[in-house]
């Protein structure tokens, strides 16, 4: 593959990030095809599951017929744990990364030499298109581990030629010294460890001294409203991108400076969008569960994966000059899909409207009961703001504000409970927000 | 001469009320005056204390969601009509009452009223003009 050297143009690989729709399909089918060869030719459990389906890599002849082949989820992995879906021999294997595993057992990918190349170039692509430049100083605030998130975005900043400051997640006042003393003008961290800086930094005093200019977020999700919000604090532009270590970790979307979707690196990841219910491939456009096959992985295929991301595609061209397909900011999770009174939501969509109301913190909790048979969802936000305790009409007038809000949002009515500052559980890894109680 | 109010949001759970009056004695703040309606959902507690900026500090750094509002204290003749008297002077120049509460001290012999009313100056120049006594936040702190 020929790599264009970095000079100051807004490509990392021109060629792949801007080549027609008609070469990217006939690029994506040839691999499409090595990659099923692959997993049949040297992963047996690979091949037993496509022979069950009745499947032959020989019959991939163009692209559609991927739906021939039977989906994959994490159960397949855990399954397989450690080793089992490796498609390298251990002696070509020269990095591991895992999911944090919070529950079970983690997944484990591994990665060639070529894989490692790969990777770093994806990820490239997407930190150039968000806006990095050999000139910044980036620092990587990401835990470093197994996790995949640091190590992507330090080989990625590398390449680019970013002086790269791998200082890891942790001791925010040394953060924030290092920020300042030696001029960082890139942070690479989750959203949430970023608001939490950009307080720090406040308190400190040195807000205004810090050089910073560009986010790059991943990990969790962030609303665009949570963006807006981490943009007003600390003055930068902020961008998403999207991996999942099941499929390489991060490098397969992210943001370019127009900021309208994540380009997927197409050539590289094959998107589907399916009905998360029945297994139905979606026309473009429709919001559905994102399944991604890796067409370029060496150590650690996997076909037809499903994300269990909510989100849509669209192929229409960019602004910014690049061809590859776009995907939404993930939406919500298929497993943290609440169905209220028959009503698909999202606690994204309630966080959305949290973080645009005054006097309430960013911070919210959901508690879902039954009465009388029929579904109810209470929403508790904290009160930070003291100026509405004159009257009991100002605070209740607020509580039908969010409660109206959230009415236009989610399409059901909700209850609104207004609690005091710091009374909501703070998490620091992933949050648990909801409170089901509808079948206790 | 208005006095300070110290408006506390308390939310409607078993012990709320609890964590703001254990902190408010742990730090020797007396409580000259207290409201709380009752409302399903949450309350607002209305407090005039002896030490009112140290109180409000304190409440800050614990935590709370706190707001200082400006009310009037009125000394008043503690006997049928008392209350009457200064309710009539200020719905007679048309002020809108948004809410009373009231106590009784130890150290002077008439009951006093808090008004929390709209127009805080104008209401002060009324009532002072028809001879009522009003308290400022020193008095508060003696009594």
């Amino acid at each position: 593959m020929a790599k264009e050297r970095f000079d100051g143009r807004m490509f990392w690989e021109k060629d792949a990030e801007t080549m027609s729709r008609a070469k990217i399909r006939q690029l994506q089918l040839e691999r499409l095809k090595w990659t099923i060869n692959r997993c049949y030719n040297n992963v047996p459990y690979y091949k037993d599951m496509l022979d069950k389906a009745g499947v032959t890599p020989d019959m991939i002849k163009t692209l559609d017929d991927i739906r021939r082949l039977p989906l994959t989820t994490k159960e397949e992995l855990r399954k397989n744990y450690p080793f089992g879906l490796f498609a390298s021999p251990k002696e070509d294997i020269v990095e591991i990364h895992t999911s944090s595993g919070t529950t079970g057992k983690p997944i484990v990918g591994g990665y060639t030499k070529n894989d490692l190349e790969l990777w770093g170039n994806c990820m490239a692509r997407l930190v150039v298109a968000a806006g990095a430049r050999r000139e910044d100083i980036a620092q990587i605030s990401f835990g470093y581990g197994l996790f995949t998130g640091a190590f992507g975005l330090h080989y990625a900043l590398q390449k680019v030629g970013c002086m790269v400051v791998p200082i890891s997640s942790g001791n925010s006042e040394r953060q924030i010294m290092i920020m300042e003393d030696f001029g960082t003008t890139v942070l690479v961290a989750t959203p949430s460890y970023a608001v939490y800086l950009s307080e720090l930094a406040k308190d400190m005093g040195v807000a205004d001294k810090l050089k910073l200019r560009l986010g790059l977020f991943g990990s969790e999700m962030c609303t665009p409203e949570m963006r807006a919000q981490i943009e007003k604090n600390i003055g930068i532009i902020v961008t998403d991108n999207y991996g999942l270590t099941e499929l390489g970790g991060c490098g397969v979307s992210g943001e370019c400076e127009e900021r309208q979707g994540l380009h997927i690196n197409e050539d590289h990841f094959y998107p589907e969008i399916i009905d998360p219910d029945t297994g139905e491939v979606l026309p473009e456009g429709e919001e559905g569960e994102l399944v991604i096959t890796p067409l370029s992985k060496e150590a650690f295929p996997i076909f037809r994966y499903r994300t269990k991301d909510i989100t849509r595609l669209y192929s229409n061209p960019c602004k910014c000059g690049r061809t590859l397909i776009r995907m939404d900011k993930v939406v919500g999770r298929t497993d943290d899909m609440l169905i209220i009174k028959g009503v698909n939501v999202f606690p994204s969509q309630i966080e959305s409207v949290i973080f645009t109301m005054p006097h309430i913190g960013p911070h919210y909790q959901l508690v879902l009961r039954k009465e009388r048979f029929m579904d109810s969802l209470e929403v508790q936000v904290e009160l930070i703001d003291g100026s509405l305790l004159e009257q009991y009409s100002k605070l209740e007038a607020l509580q039908h504000r969010i409660r109206e809000k959230l009415r236009s949002v989610l399409g059901i009515d909700c209850g609104v409970t207004l609690v005091a500052p710091r009374t909501i559980t703070r998490f620091e890894g992933k949050a648990k927000r909801i409170v089901d109680l509808r079948n206790s | 001469m208005s006095v300070k109010q110290i408006s506390v949001f308390v939310e409607n759970r078993a012990g709320s009320l609890l964590d703001i009056t254990t902190r408010l004695a742990e730090r020797n703040i007396n409580i000259r005056a207290v409201s709380l309606a009752d409302t399903t959902r949450f309350g607002i507690l209305r407090l005039i204390v002896d030490k009112v900026d140290e109180c409000e500090k304190a409440l800050r750094e614990d935590g709370f969601t706190v707001s200082i509002t400006n009310v009037l204290v009125v000394r008043l003749r503690d006997e049928p009509g008392g209350l009457s008297d200064a309710v009539r002077v200020l719905t007679e120049n048309g002020f809108n009452i948004d809410y009373i509460y009231a106590f009784i001290s130890h150290a002077v012999n008439d009951a006093c009223v808090i008004f929390r009313v709209g127009d805080i100056e104008f209401a002060e120049k009324i009532l002072t003009e028809n001879g009522f006594k009003l308290f400022s936040d020193d008095d508060i702190m003696k009594i």
